[in-house]
């Protein structure tokens, strides 16, 4: 059984998380503080792809950065970079659309933590930066595994966003999810279910050892 | 010499009030600040800090402008270097005692001499969460003096401690103030609770 589709689907579900680690954490740290009306619409804009159907969302982007036109054009001549059809597309789609994934629990974690600690840091000369590595991540850790797996998980499981943006291409864009869904539509059930087996022992391996590691690990008084 | 001339707007039950504050602390003094629940005590300590921003005001501390909203000039909290012990402590849930001031301060002497005058030396590796609310409380103060300031804000810092453990400590801190040669402004709810360590009062309508 061809194993690429599984390889390609944890290598893009990894480079998405840690992507989403980089950006997602300063971003969730800033929509966790203050209320302004910039504030709401950028997270209103990061929470779309949870209510969107992905299809929508992998059609526009499909539009967005197609080589013939717009900005996908101005991309491929000056730095000759096509999303379209290419893993970094798939790269792209996911993080945009695991984003409420990986910002939801750690954007809500931040909230809760009193803002007299980051106050308290501050008062010892340490900066934004410092405080935010040193006081608040490690105070946030539970919600930080789990906005990690779960940004995980969810990018194993993309199917509608990764087909429009990346089409069904073996060893660059056929991704487990896809896998399935060509298997089943060429009645190869053997193989659909061999995909589908490995995708959901992944998942339910994740999602069980995070309710258990945040049971038993990192409970703290402020979670 | 910390000079004060701040007016901020505080919500309160009903509808808003101004919390308006002319006044001067000689360097060096230790003053007891006290007032009514929701009078704007803790505002006060917040704003000379640097963490609120009133609606008009200077702060000024030995000539150095922190605060000036007509010329646009608000020193962050990290330029002011003010200790400050907070109500709820504010300690780091993920550090032990020992991590907590070195994240403070790298004067390992220092470190060991605070922790003698809180009598914490056998809790270095203790995280918070395993402390009384007494020791949590001298914790607070401890990361507070840690940095060496020439302010420091206290509030409410011996409501935790009995009287025993409160009068020796007070009378540490009012060799360590002198030494230090901070200026120290206690928010109390108790005007009585610090006689014999402050030397003046400023009352909070």
């Amino acid at each position: 059984m061809d194993l690429t589709p599984i390889t390609l689907t944890l290598k893009l579900a990894a480079i998405t998380t840690l992507l989403l680690l980089v950006v997602g954490l300063p971003l969730a740290w800033w929509l966790s503080r203050g209320r302004s009306f910039f504030k709401i619409i950028a997270e209103a804009i990061i929470t779309i792809p949870l209510v969107l159907p992905p299809s929508v969302l992998g059609f526009y982007l499909l539009l967005a950065f197609s080589p013939q036109h717009g900005l996908g054009k101005w991309l491929h001549n000056a730095f000759d970079i096509q999303f379209v059809f290419s893993f970094k597309g798939l790269v792209l789609a996911s993080v945009i659309y695991s984003m409420p994934f990986m910002i939801g629990p750690v954007k809500s974690a931040l909230q809760q933590l009193p803002i007299s600690l980051e106050h308290a840091s501050y008062s010892l000369g340490k900066s934004k930066w410092q405080t935010f590595i040193n006081v608040l991540l490690p105070n946030i850790k539970p919600s930080l595994l789990t906005a990690t797996v779960l940004t995980f998980a969810h990018t194993l499981g993309e199917f509608g966003v990764v087909l429009m943006i990346g089409g069904n291409i073996p060893g660059v864009t056929r991704v487990a999810s896809i896998a399935v869904y060509e298997s089943v539509e060429q009645m190869d059930y053997t193989s659909a279910n061999f995909y589908s087996l490995i995708l959901f022992a992944i998942t339910f391996v994740l999602v069980i050892g995070v309710f258990v590691f945040n049971k038993y690990r990192f409970k703290t008084p402020l979670e | 010499m910390i000079s004060i001339d701040i007016e901020k707007k505080l919500k309160a039950y009903k509808g808003q009030h101004v919390l308006k504050i002319k006044t001067e602390f000689a360097a060096g003094s230790i003053t007891k600040i006290y007032g009514p629940s929701g009078a704007g005590k803790t505002t006060l300590l917040k704003t000379i800090a640097g963490f609120l921003t009133p609606e008009h005001g200077k702060i000024t501390a030995d000539d150095v402008t922190w605060l000036d909203t007509a010329q646009n000039i608000n020193l962050p909290p990290q330029q002011r270097r003010i200790g400050f012990v907070f109500q709820d402590y504010a300690l780091f849930p993920n550090m032990t005692v020992l991590q907590y001031l070195e994240y403070a301060t790298d004067d390992s002497v220092w470190i060991d001499r605070l922790l003698k005058i809180a009598k914490l030396e056998t809790f270095k590796t203790h995280k918070p969460e395993y402390l009384s609310g007494g020791q949590q409380q001298r914790l607070a103060i401890l990361r507070a003096l840690a940095i060496k300031p020439k302010l420091l804000l206290m509030d409410e810092p011996f409501s935790a401690l009995d009287p025993e453990t409160k009068s020796a400590l007070i009378a540490d801190l009012k060799k360590i103030f002198a030494e230090l040669k901070s200026t120290v402004l206690i928010v109390t709810h108790n005007a009585q609770e610090l006689d014999g360590l402050t030397d003046l009062e400023f009352r909070i309508h």
